[in-house]
């Protein structure tokens, strides 16, 4: 990792730790739960975009599988939904890692088709299965995460909770960038038969870090199901995937603190602005077009623009 | 058992829904043919199509025909909109780049779409009547008629078009290579224009003709959009007769897994063919070499 990223890190970790006591049990404290939850996603999403350069439209389905994995593990079968989080997450990277063999084989426009298609096959399960699932409305009942005396079902507890995991989740996704692994994804995204000359099982990598994007959405979404106690499968739909998209294009390809602002960004716009609320898509549509056209590194790239641009200036 | 009489009706059905998803689907090979472009915002255009119609019919109230073809002039007019801002000012950029902006656009005219007419469903009258035709044992209504009548049309001028005209031909070119045909006098810049202009108004036609079967709302162009892919996919990207044939074998197989095994899963029946190829014969059942690109 690098000094500055340690830095940040560092200070990024101290601020959300201390930050329920200047929220109090307040609104947006409850929001700040769903936003490290959606950093937990964006920064899945951003490993397979950012990083290695491929694109999921499949993300808000592999979420929504952790979490219908925990809530049957432990709300029909009694299961420790600690345990029920670990089995889902390996179940859910299990199966990004088997069909991500032969999806990962494909590029560009049909990479973003088939990763859209098994989203919409998950969905559907999701809905059709009405015995195990509930369908369309939805599954109640899912019990609280506890840890000794202590139930996770208040706004500070959850709170802890997630962001525990976001930011073990940032932490190591920071560490990845540099390592050997980092720089062998990024070498992939650059140019894939450059990397696979240099030795790079470019094929084998991406399944890896398809696994690896899908471990870290199942954990999202145990914890989203564990901490909400309710899911229905609206929650992990198209819209959803999309929405995943823009949080990290708006962040930042490859950033993860971009991933961080994505997620805060358009987590916290529709609890501000009400008026936000109709009008949702309709700007996550024009947020993708123009940052994609006039900003293609999003605030991140935004702001060490600016960096260097002071730095250049103080000289 | 299910009688021959219900799978002959499963056919029928399956070959008019078929025929949608291949006029789709052709939208897109004429986009990705000219520019090698997957256009995610193909399905907003059979929904504005729909939907443009519907509005036009109760603001005007003019007889339907003239409001479909106003509908599909004014589809083409967003296509034309769109490549001029969306597509056209992006040089060499990267597969994901144009993807992420197909997809922002796509959200961005349902968006638009939801504003301005709601989330209400919306009924579109039939071309001619609601009467079934009864069919050696099955009932087809007229408008699965006209669907097929104008499926076969579209086939026929698309034939005429791509072979006989000046256009078609230099389309052809650019699809085959870009620069040896902007080398031989060709705008190929004008070409692609005309490509989003062709099928921004196909794909309108589809999302009309079977608005009055299916009803139509802001939020259609999702499913039928990736079906038509679908389609295409299934018949060659790189053909357009392909994807009409994609899209009947499209269309038969969902409406027999609908009747057959469970009418909530035929949504996934498509996706499930569509992996499927894309997993084993990326280059469609068809394959390229047996049919011409176009």
């Amino acid at each position: 990792m690098k000094k500055t990223d340690q830095i940040l890190f560092f200070a990024f970790s101290v601020c959300i730790l201390f930050l329920p006591l200047i929220l109090k049990e307040s609104y947006i404290l409850h929001v700040f739960v769903f936003i490290g939850i959606n950093t937990m996603l964006a920064i899945a999403l951003n490993l397979l975009l950012g990083y290695a350069g491929q694109i999921s439209l499949g993300q808000g389905a592999l979420y929504g599988l952790g979490a219908y994995i925990s809530a049957i593990l432990s709300a029909k079968y009694g299961v420790n939904p600690w345990l029920g989080m670990g089995v889902s997450a390996v179940i859910v990277s299990a199966v990004a890692f088997i069909v991500g063999f032969p999806i990962l084989k494909l590029r560009g426009h049909y990479l973003a088709m088939a990763t859209l298609g098994l989203g919409i096959i998950l969905y559907i399960i999701f809905n059709e299965t009405v015995d195990w699932t509930g369908g369309p409305s939805g599954f109640p009942g899912i019990p609280n995460l506890k840890l000794g005396s202590l139930t996770f079902d208040n706004d500070v507890a959850n709170f802890y909770l997630v962001w525990f995991f976001a930011l073990i989740t940032m932490f190591l996704a920071l560490n990845l960038y540099q390592s050997r692994i980092g720089r062998a994804l990024r070498a992939v995204s650059d140019s894939e038969v450059a990397a696979r000359i240099m030795g790079v099982d470019a094929w084998l990598l991406k399944v890896k870090i398809f696994a690896a994007s899908a471990f870290i959405s199942s954990l999202a979404g145990s914890l989203y199901a564990h901490t909400v106690t309710f899911i229905a499968p609206a929650s992990f739909g198209f819209n959803f995937s999309v929405e995943l998209l823009t949080m990290v294009v708006v962040g930042g390809l490859g950033s993860v603190f971009g991933s961080f602002l994505g997620a805060a960004i358009l987590t916290l716009l529709p609890e501000w602005l009400r008026v936000f609320h109709d009008f949702d898509i309709v700007i996550y549509g024009l947020l993708l077009i123009l940052i994609m056209m006039f900003m293609p590194r999003g605030l991140a790239g935004l702001v060490s623009h600016l960096k260097a641009k002071v730095y250049v200036e103080s000289k | 058992m299910e009688s021959s009489a219900q799978i002959f009706q499963y056919i029928l059905s399956g070959l008019a829904n078929g025929s949608i998803y291949g006029i789709i689907g052709f939208g897109f090979a004429i986009i990705f043919n000219a520019t090698g472009i997957i256009n995610f915002a193909q399905g907003e255009f059979v929904m504005l199509g729909g939907m443009v119609t519907v509005f036009l019919l109760s603001l005007l109230q003019w007889p339907l025909v003239y409001c479909i073809l106003l509908a599909i002039l004014l589809t083409l007019i967003v296509g034309i909109i769109f490549e001029r801002l969306a597509v056209n000012p992006l040089k060499d950029a990267s597969p994901i780049t144009i993807v992420i902006i197909t997809i922002g656009a796509s959200i961005f005219i349902r968006g638009i779409a939801m504003l301005v007419w709601g989330k209400d469903t919306y009924p579109l009258p039939s071309f001619s009547g609601d009467t079934a035709i009864n069919l050696g044992g099955a009932t087809i209504m007229p408008q699965h008629l006209w669907i097929l009548g104008l499926t076969c049309i579209i086939i026929i001028l698309n034939r005429l078009f791509f072979y006989h005209t000046i256009y078609g031909k230099a389309m052809r070119a650019c699809s085959v290579n870009p620069k040896a045909a902007g080398l031989a006098g060709i705008n190929v810049r004008a070409m692609v224009l005309i490509s989003f202009a062709i099928s921004s108004a196909l794909g309108a036609l589809a999302g009309i003709i079977i608005a009055p079967l299916t009803l139509t709302s802001y939020d259609v162009g999702i499913m039928l959009g990736l079906k038509g892919f679908c389609a295409a996919i299934i018949g060659g990207m790189g053909s357009g007769m392909g994807a009409v044939l994609g899209g009947f074998v499209l269309g038969i197989l969902e409406s027999l897994g609908a009747g057959l095994i469970s009418a909530g899963y035929k949504d996934a029946i498509a996706f499930i063919v569509l992996l499927a190829i894309l997993f084993f014969r990326p280059g469609g059942l068809l394959g390229r070499s047996g049919i011409e690109r176009v």
